[in-house]
């Protein structure tokens, strides 16, 4: 009876196509026989039928964890357990990845053999958090399973009401549009929230996400309540020699409409003699005339980052994009990157203080309004931070010339600077 | 010595692994300091080091839900030909970097060989981001794995080619929370129902009070039906969202018939040219049609088809539809436009055309 595999005419129709089966991989591990891992997946894939065959889900979840962590393991527990009895406990166990995915092939062979030894088998690289999630393990299984990752070096990752495992670009690895240095920061800024990573109790979800560029490669902007964006603050740097080379390539015609034409605040115009000229005062560092021409053009030396607040998805009040909360700070040396670290414990903390159950950061700022966020984390206001001043006239202004010595004095000492 | 043995072991609590430590060496010599790259073909990307060094990287395709022989078939190809070392994307792509651009080649005949699709850059149609669906999710309306695998086999074409505008990134989802998140083209589940509730079953499961809370629309209340304490829910207000799921798994809002499929477009995270923008609602309606879902793959394709004969070079989808306008976007994917197309979420007036602008 353990030894056959069910009947699965529905999930087969999934092995046809070029594309890789995950079907075929299911099977490859129902068909390891002598493996502990075949009987859970011959189970499995029973199940799955069952769902495709109905069009529903059978999983719930529960309590599973493991010892000295509130969170970082997502219990599945079979409704149809009686039935799919060998898979019947099918909990994840979410690990947290060597930021920017790198792999040497020992770690992931090390990995497998784990995941052979305790789970299923099945393993994916990675879940839409950016964790590694090992799928499939046994109520029982979970602390060894884990033990031996965690001696491996690998640490759980979050889920539920606490900070959520992070991502960054493969930036400074392997890009010369980085800005900072992604996987530092978001090492140094996660690395300082384990607590409320591992023994949670915030109102809902905090995420952060590091891109090197507008180009946010890791989706920070909508995807995380914490999102930091790769910016410079001096000019785009230009090769003519190369500028006059992709004109050549491209035709003017092409330049003009591919990169002059594209630009979001019309910055850019073609000189006579197929030089670039460009209006640097006006340049947004959105990075589309640097995607076309990576050879002309590099992003400046002054190096730094933008910080938005507060993008989600839809629960409860519908979308929301981060908002721009720091528009600009140089991240050079080592007190950029504490000063980065301290923000996002300000901001973390505000977030608990404040928030109501279930509500993430951008829920927060819409119902306390923007101006009492930042004055709760200590940041100035900023026409960054805004896409225009206000239009209702339904406001108190009776504070004006305080706020105005204020932003004068902001302004003196940044001159004195 | 036996009495340490015996104290439980405790987490070493070591947080975000260092990538140093499994980072390619090409890599971590030259990491931040890069000058340039390009990209010699689909599915390879070329960048040179302010030192003078070259690295090649190819990008292939995988089923993101790995069995352990996928993993070391990965790991044997990196070993015999790529220094023992990957990335992954957030896209579930796994790259190989190589520091000769005679080592190319050969990865390229292995990957594809052994079933990995080599592909997914610049102006292609990358691995689509999805979810956890029937495999594992605890409120899934579908199975996200092959929803993906369906569109990746009628895609497969577009990864292995850069002939779109730009690059367009695709999203599943198997409820309307969309972990997926935004796309160019998302497809994800609409239910059409309110949710159905085992009355027997929410005051021993659901903390009712955050039940309620949870609500959007403020449709959910206290009842008591049969002498129990239950929830009910106003079925006019109900926007069958499913939010109540989730902490209230009684009240089933999964359906095999009325939980449908819908398809969004023009959603962009990047702040690049336009700034970040949300995909729009295009079709519903759609069969939740397991295993194969041949009808949402129809209209993706329609609607990528479109995208590929319209869009100018660099115009990513909302891009496009932004210069030819809503009307056309309709009339080159006959798609119906209809009253659901509408917004009347909060915020809802700014979805509307306050302007004499209209294509005629």
């Amino acid at each position: 009876m353990a030894t056959e595999s069910p009947k699965t005419p529905l999930l087969d129709q999934l092995e046809d196509g070029p594309w890789p089966s995950f079907v075929s991989g299911l099977k490859r591990l129902a068909n390891d026989e002598g493996k502990s891992y075949a009987p859970i997946m011959k189970s499995l894939l029973g199940q799955l039928e069952h769902s495709y065959e109905t069009r529903k889900g059978y999983w719930k979840g529960g309590t599973i964890g493991v010892r000295g962590y509130g969170a970082g393991v997502i219990p599945r527990f079979s409704e149809v357990g009686d039935k799919y009895k060998e898979s019947k406990e099918f909990h994840t166990l979410r690990i947290m990845p060597p930021a920017g995915m790198h792999y040497n092939t020992e770690t992931l062979r090390k990995f497998c053999d784990i995941w052979e030894k305790y789970g299923s088998g099945l393993i994916a690289m990675h879940g839409q958090s950016g964790d590694v999630m090992f799928q499939g393990v046994s109520s029982e299984n979970v602390q060894p399973a884990f033990d031996e990752l965690n001696e491996l070096g690998f640490d759980l990752g979050g889920a539920g009401a606490g900070v959520r495992t992070s991502m960054s670009c493969v930036g400074a690895a392997r890009c010369e549009q980085s800005c900072y240095d992604e996987a530092k920061a978001l090492r140094m800024v996660i690395n300082n929230m384990l607590d409320d990573m591992h023994r949670p109790s915030l109102p809902y979800k905090f995420k952060a996400k590091f891109s090197g560029c507008a180009n946010d490669c890791v989706n920070a902007s909508h995807r995380s309540d914490f999102a930091v964006l790769g910016t410079w603050a001096d000019d785009i740097k230009v090769d003519q020699s190369e500028i006059k080379k992709k004109v050549a390539e491209l035709g003017r015609k092409g330049f003009n409409d591919q990169v002059v034409n594209m630009c979001p605040t019309r910055a850019l115009s073609l000189n006579d003699d197929d030089t670039l000229e460009i209006d640097n005062e006006s340049c947004v560092k959105c990075m589309h005339c640097i995607n076309v021409c990576t050879k002309a053009l590099s992003v400046g030396d002054e190096k730094g980052v933008t910080i938005l607040i507060g993008g989600k998805r839809t629960l409860k009040i519908g979308d929301l994009m981060g908002t721009v909360v720091v528009p600009f700070h140089k991240m050079e040396d080592e007190d950029d990157y504490e000063w980065l670290v301290d923000l996002s414990a300000n901001v973390l903390d505000f977030f608990a203080e404040n928030a109501l159950e279930h509500e993430r950061t951008g829920e927060m700022i819409e119902r306390i309004g923007l101006v009492n966020f930042l004055e709760g984390i200590g940041v100035d206001v900023d026409p960054n931070m805004v896409s225009h001043p206000r239009t209702s006239s339904y406001v108190r202004v009776d504070g004006w010339d305080e706020e105005v010595e204020k932003w004068n004095a902001r302004k003196g000492a940044k001159a004195a600077e | 010595m036996s009495e340490a043995q015996e104290a439980p072991r405790m987490p070493d609590e070591t947080g975000v692994p260092d990538p140093m430590l499994y980072m390619h060496p090409a890599l971590k010599k030259n990491y931040g300091k890069w000058a340039w790259h390009d990209r010699p073909r689909v599915g390879v990307l070329h960048h040179v080091a302010k030192s003078g060094d070259e690295v090649w990287t190819v990008k292939a395709g995988t089923q993101r839900q790995m069995d352990v022989h996928t993993i070391r078939e990965l790991a044997d190809i990196a070993d015999e030909l790529a220094s023992g070392h990957v990335r992954f994307t957030t896209r579930s792509n796994v790259e190989f970097m190589v520091t000769s651009e005679a080592e190319v080649e050969p990865l390229i005949a292995r990957l594809e060989a052994a079933g990995y699709p080599v592909g997914g850059t610049g102006n292609s149609v990358s691995m689509i981001s999805h979810t956890q669906g029937w495999l594992h999710c605890d409120i899934p309306g579908t199975d996200a794995s092959g929803v993906v695998k369906s569109l990746m086999d009628a895609m497969f074409h577009e990864f292995k080619h850069e002939e779109m505008p730009n690059r367009v990134k695709i999203t599943t989802s198997c409820c309307q929370i969309n972990c997926g998140g935004q796309g160019d083209i998302a497809i994800n589940i609409q239910h059409t129902k309110p949710p159905v509730i085992n009355h027997d079953l929410v005051s021993n499961m659901c903390e009712r009070p955050a039940v309620v809370a949870r609500c959007p629309v403020a449709a959910i209340r206290p009842a008591l039906v049969n002498g129990k304490p239950t929830l009910e829910v106003d079925e006019k207000k109900c926007v069958c969202c499913g939010a109540c799921f989730p902490p209230c798994p009684p009240m089933q809002i999964n359906d095999p018939v009325h939980s449908k499929i819908a398809i969004w477009v023009g959603g962009k995270h990047s702040s690049t040219r336009s700034k970040p923008s949300f995909h729009k609602l295009v079709a519903a309606g759609i069969p939740n049609n397991a295993p194969r879902w041949p009808e949402a793959t129809e209209i993706v394709l329609k609607i990528l088809a479109a995208y590929k004969a319209g869009g100018k070079p660099w115009e990513r989808m909302s891009e496009w539809i932004d210069r030819i306008g809503w009307p056309r976007f309709f009339e080159v994917t006959g798609l119906p436009f209809t009253k659901f197309h509408i917004e009347d979420w909060r915020g809802g007036r700014n979805a509307l055309n306050a302007s004499s602008h209209v294509h005629l």
